[in-house]
């Protein structure tokens, strides 16, 4: 019982100091900003676009310089009052469309949107017409002829 | 068999359209800019005593050249310039694009002024070395004109016509066969236009 108790606060402990431990990481990677508010609109807008240098990564994530000017850039506008939409619209008309992870329903980008759609309703009807033409080209077996019966219950018998 | 070859000649055509994709410089992506007026600016130059901007050009068709003497590719794409700017075609002004990087400022912030200073004295130096082809060279210190041109990545080439229009806009390296293919018959084309 002893023995139990005392693992049981161990583990107690040992919870306690993890907490404590990821409390003073969180603290850590708190941004260096004045103005939260200025700072959680940007991440939130950087998210949705994408770094030109490593094209891979978003405005946010990315350590290129040009990403650091970038975010430096959509602060000054967030703290102009610009809103979302404008801020994009400022990186756009700049980069294109290519800087939106989301990008913009349009006619330009139809394709991108609804091809995938397109293409699925296409393979389903592929499908289903290639179901029907098999059904169609196997005719149900004929009924067995006299003879034929005779034979299977003959064979059937032995 | 006509049945086999089917699969076959989808696999085939896929095959082609992702070797096309693979072929395809990703780092190009249209600019937006094309056909849009290029945006103002008015920047210190190399040079010193006034301000450049793109209203000083108006009426002539011009080249825009983003460099900087930390930028490798400027390297290899300088002697091309130089060559190109013996011609006489076009004016070629030079945007010097971010001259002092974060590592230049490890020692602690630079003013202004001595950024502005120690940027002047090295692209001279590298000028020197190199060779001139600018007409003018502007000091885009902090990247903001760079941004507003939609700038990503050093070296990149726009030809302005007389109306101040973005005509084309180049990412990367300008070759000698760029120049004589593409670029020159379109300074042509805009100038008699």
């Amino acid at each position: 019982m002893r023995r139990v108790f005392s693992s049981l606060w161990l583990a107690a402990c040992f919870a306690c100091a993890s907490l404590l431990a990821t409390q003073a990481l969180a603290k850590e990677a708190v941004p260096m900003a004045q103005e939260p508010e200025v700072e959680a609109r940007l991440v939130k807008i950087a998210e949705e676009l994408r770094c030109m240098v490593c094209q891979n990564e978003s405005l946010a994530s990315s350590h290129a310089e040009l990403a650091e000017d970038l975010r430096r850039e959509v602060r000054d506008l967030i703290k102009s009052g610009k809103n979302d939409a404008q801020v994009k619209e400022f990186l756009v008309t700049r980069y294109g469309d290519y800087v939106l992870y989301r990008p913009e329903v349009k006619p330009l980008t139809w394709a991108l949107w609804f091809g995938p759609f397109l293409l699925f309703l296409m393979a389903a009807v592929g499908l289903v017409g290639y179901l029907r033409q098999r059904r169609q080209a196997m005719p149900a077996p004929a009924a067995l002829s006299e003879a034929e019966r005779a034979r299977a219950e003959q064979l059937l018998k032995d | 068999m006509k049945k086999f070859l089917i699969p076959l000649a989808l696999f085939l055509g896929l095959v082609v359209f992702l070797a096309v994709g693979l072929k395809r410089d990703p780092r190009e992506i249209p600019s937006p800019l094309i056909d849009k007026p290029a945006p103002a600016f008015s920047l210190p130059t190399l040079e010193g005593s006034q301000p450049f901007g793109p209203e000083d050009l108006k009426g002539k068709v011009w080249m825009l050249n983003v460099w900087a003497t930390w930028c490798v590719a400027c390297r290899e794409e300088h002697p091309v310039l130089v060559a190109f700017a013996q011609k006489n075609a076009v004016p070629i002004v030079g945007l010097s694009y971010k001259e002092i990087q974060p590592q230049d400022e490890q020692g602690g912030k630079l003013a202004p002024e001595a950024k502005l200073q120690l940027a002047r004295e090295r692209s001279v130096v590298w000028l020197q070395r190199h060779g001139n082809p600018y007409s003018t060279t502007v000091m885009d210190l902090d990247g903001r004109v760079g941004i507003n041109y939609g700038v990503y990545g050093v070296p990149e080439t726009y030809v302005i016509d007389r109306q101040g229009i973005i005509r084309y806009k180049r990412v990367g390296v300008v070759t000698p066969q760029l120049l004589a293919d593409k670029i020159l018959p379109l300074i042509r084309s805009l100038e008699t236009s």
